[in-house]
């Protein structure tokens, strides 16, 4: 196992709009962690998560995030997704007669460049993919997200975080409105993806995902800034008593 | 060469924008007058009747003024005087790939055209210049006895078939360009598939425009006997000059009873090509015609591809893409006439315009008063890339039936950040993003292409994205 951390953020700034969301926020992920993020709606959880894939909306105002020793502020989303960060969305995007089947093949094109598959072990690694999350073989000639229900979203970007192999895998809200069966599904695949030499940052409202994933690192976010990390035993305390007591 | 540079600045880089050096055995000064239409007339050897027509037409072509609707201000830029209305560019028509010149087999390779041809080639007439100088048909359709010739040649081995069906669904006087047409006409293919036969593989034809100046005014005739099908396909793409160029076809179908034909285009004129089309089709009783029609590329493009359904039972169906870029105007859209009772239509438009291009939508639905129980659809949706884009929709429905049902919907979107940001997280850049979103909105369309088709259209506009961005 290496010594050096997947992902180093040290006193991250960042705004929207002029408005300072983050406050100065540092996580440190090492090879094999996973890592959950709890806090009640607009703490700047999915902020974080934004952030860290790249997104155009936020600008950052101060501090630093590395990945693999790499200043990632300084990649496009494209080769962040490329050099080994996924994000799984809280709102997938629907792209109307964009096939699954086809969009699966040119992600994994370009996200593994001269190393992708040939079409063969492309169907075979997403037969094995599909057939560890229960996904059907007609879902590969339905449009991307379109129409798709709450559970079937999250269902597909598990998929794609099962096919794009990331060395940091960050999930904004994965859980969330998901029947018990479909979460043990997701959750299922999480453990799948993860290895002994990448990263999780799983963001949650709920205790109930953490059962079948157990994070080795809990972190409290309010306003913008983390205000107590611990180890599992934090989730239970919010689970039971709410976040009050923490500000 | 520096001319070519000067034609890259101009219309920026084109990518079938290569051409062979102009090898011409004959060819017209540029200008058109009646004895030039009576010139190439004579050239061709041609029946009386047909010089006769041709000269009519010219007359009618000379006296009626230009349209006053559509791009009328692009259209009075087009400078009839500067445009060279026939040159033949090999002495006669070749069946064997080998004997054709090869600077043309150069081009053609580098469309992949030979390729193509192994996978999917029942036939082939690619046209080059005026002129076809390839011609091939597999064996099992001659045994079947399906005609398919070039039209020049169509007229000298089939008068008869040609004189009794040339000109009656577009009428040399049906507008100003078809009249251009009829006067100067061209190479295009001549199609007859004889009663119940079904020609199972798309029939194919490329044409390119490869001179400056140079008018390309082909002339499609396709017949399809009681109950046979046949589909026919045509992709075109054009060098990039500087000056510009006057594409006007007229393709006429005729779908006798019971008969299927499909029109499929792929259309990649580069962004000087005016593209002033007449398209139409008469179907007969419970005979279906579908004309899938996509237009990327020329500076404007006229074209409503048209279906008259004459007999009880018809069914016509347009479906149709239209990509403007700078410069470019896409005005496209259908034409359908309910002349018989229980007929049926479908038409779905699809625009995109980026970077200052516009894309409008003109449609025609007329429903005569003793056709009972006809069926209409139209749906229109633009996709517009970016402000300053433009999108307009000119639907006409003239129902004069009370028992007819129609259906209309249009809708107008934007590409949303949110959108490109979600493609762009999973590794693709934003000119990839972009082009996924676009051609998932072209997906309709595409998906009833043939294989090679859809590839070519998918990579068209990729490149079409190609530095659109920042």
């Amino acid at each position: 196992m290496s010594n050096e951390p997947i992902l180093r953020i040290a006193d991250l700034h960042v705004c929207i709009d002029d408005t300072q969301i983050l406050k100065g926020v540092s996580l440190e992920i090492m090879p094999g962690e996973v890592h959950a993020l709890m806090g009640r709606n607009g703490s700047g959880k999915s902020t974080l998560a934004n952030v860290l894939m790249g997104h155009p909306a936020y600008e950052i105002t101060g501090g630093t995030i590395e990945f693999l020793g790499e200043d990632l502020a300084e990649m496009e989303p494209w080769e962040r997704a490329r050099a080994g960060v996924f994000l799984s969305f809280q709102y997938p995007q629907a792209v109307p007669g964009l096939q699954v089947g086809n969009f699966l093949r040119k992600t994994v094109q370009a996200l593994r460049g001269d190393d992708s598959p040939s079409a063969r072990e492309f169907r075979q690694e997403l037969n094995n993919a599909m057939s560890e999350l229960d996904v059907s073989k007609q879902f590969l000639g339905r449009y991307v997200n379109d129409g798709f229900s709450g559970g079937e979203k999250k269902r597909f970007e598990i998929l794609q975080l099962l096919l794009s192999k990331p060395k940091l895998a960050v999930l904004d809200e994965t859980d969330s409105g998901l029947d018990i069966d479909a979460l043990q599904t997701v959750a299922k695949g999480i453990n799948a993806s993860m290895g002994s030499e990448s990263g999780c940052l799983i963001i949650t409202h709920y205790q109930r995902i953490l059962d079948h994933v157990n994070p080795s690192h809990v972190h409290i976010m309010i306003d913008g800034e983390f205000v107590k990390s611990g180890g599992p035993e934090l989730a239970l305390a919010v689970e039971e008593k709410g976040y009050e007591w923490l500000s | 060469m520096a001319e070519n540079t000067d034609a890259r600045d101009a219309v920026g880089d084109y990518r079938y924008g290569f051409h062979d050096p102009e090898n011409h055995t004959i060819r017209f000064d540029s200008g058109l007058s009646e004895q030039v239409v009576r010139d190439i007339s004579a050239l061709k050897d041609e029946p009386e009747w047909m010089t006769e027509l041709r000269v009519k037409a010219y007359n009618h072509f000379a006296n009626r003024p230009m349209p006053t609707w559509g791009n009328m201000s692009m259209l009075e830029d087009i400078d009839f005087d500067a445009i060279t209305y026939f040159l033949k560019s090999s002495n006669q028509t070749e069946n064997d790939w080998e004997d054709v010149p090869e600077d043309i087999r150069n081009t053609f390779d580098r469309l992949g055209i030979p390729e193509a041809e192994q996978k999917w080639l029942s036939g082939v007439t690619a046209q080059y210049e005026s002129e076809a100088v390839y011609h091939s048909i597999r064996e099992d359709l001659e045994e079947q006895g399906v005609i398919f010739l070039d039209m020049d040649s169509g007229l000298k081995e089939y008068p008869e078939l040609v004189k009794k069906w040339f000109c009656t669904v577009v009428p040399y006087a049906d507008n100003k360009f078809s009249a251009l047409n009829t006067a100067v006409w061209s190479g295009g293919s001549f199609i007859y598939v004889p009663k119940g036969v079904h020609v199972e593989m798309p029939v194919q034809a490329y044409f390119r425009i490869n001179a400056k100046n140079m008018g390309q005014f082909e002339r499609t005739l396709i017949i399809a006997d009681e109950g046979s099908s046949i589909h026919y396909v045509e992709g075109c793409t054009a060098p990039t000059y500087s000056t510009d160029s006057l594409h006007s076809a007229v393709v006429e179908l005729i779908a006798l009873p019971g008969a299927h034909i499909r029109y499929s285009t792929v259309q990649n004129w580069s962004a000087n090509v005016y593209n002033l089309v007449t398209k139409r089709a008469v179907a007969h009783e419970n005979a279906v015609v579908e004309w899938v029609d996509g237009n990327i590329g020329s500076k404007l493009t006229m074209k409503y591809p048209a279906v008259i359904l004459k007999g009880e039972g018809a069914h016509a169906e347009v479906i149709s893409v239209a990509y403007s870029g700078k410069g470019q105007h896409q005005d496209a859209g259908a034409k359908i006439h309910h002349l018989a009772s229980n007929t049926t239509s479908k038409i779905l438009s699809k625009s995109i315009s980026k970077d200052g291009g516009r894309g409008s939508y003109r449609g025609m639905v007329q429903v005569s008063k003793k056709a009972q129980n006809c069926k209409v659809n139209v749906v229109c949706d633009a996709l517009i890339l970016d402000e300053g884009s433009r999108s307009d929709t000119y639907p006409t429905m003239e129902i004069s039936n009370p028992t007819c049902r129609s259906e209309h919907e249009a809708s107008v979107s934007k590409v949303s950040d949110e959108q490109v940001f979600y493609l762009m997280a999973r590794g693709h850049s934003e000119e990839e993003a972009l082009a996924l979103i676009v051609n998932g909105f072209f997906e309709p369309f595409t998906r009833e292409l043939p294989m090679e088709y859809a590839v070519e259209m998918n990579k068209l506009m990729a490149l079409e994205m190609e530095g659109s961005i920042g």
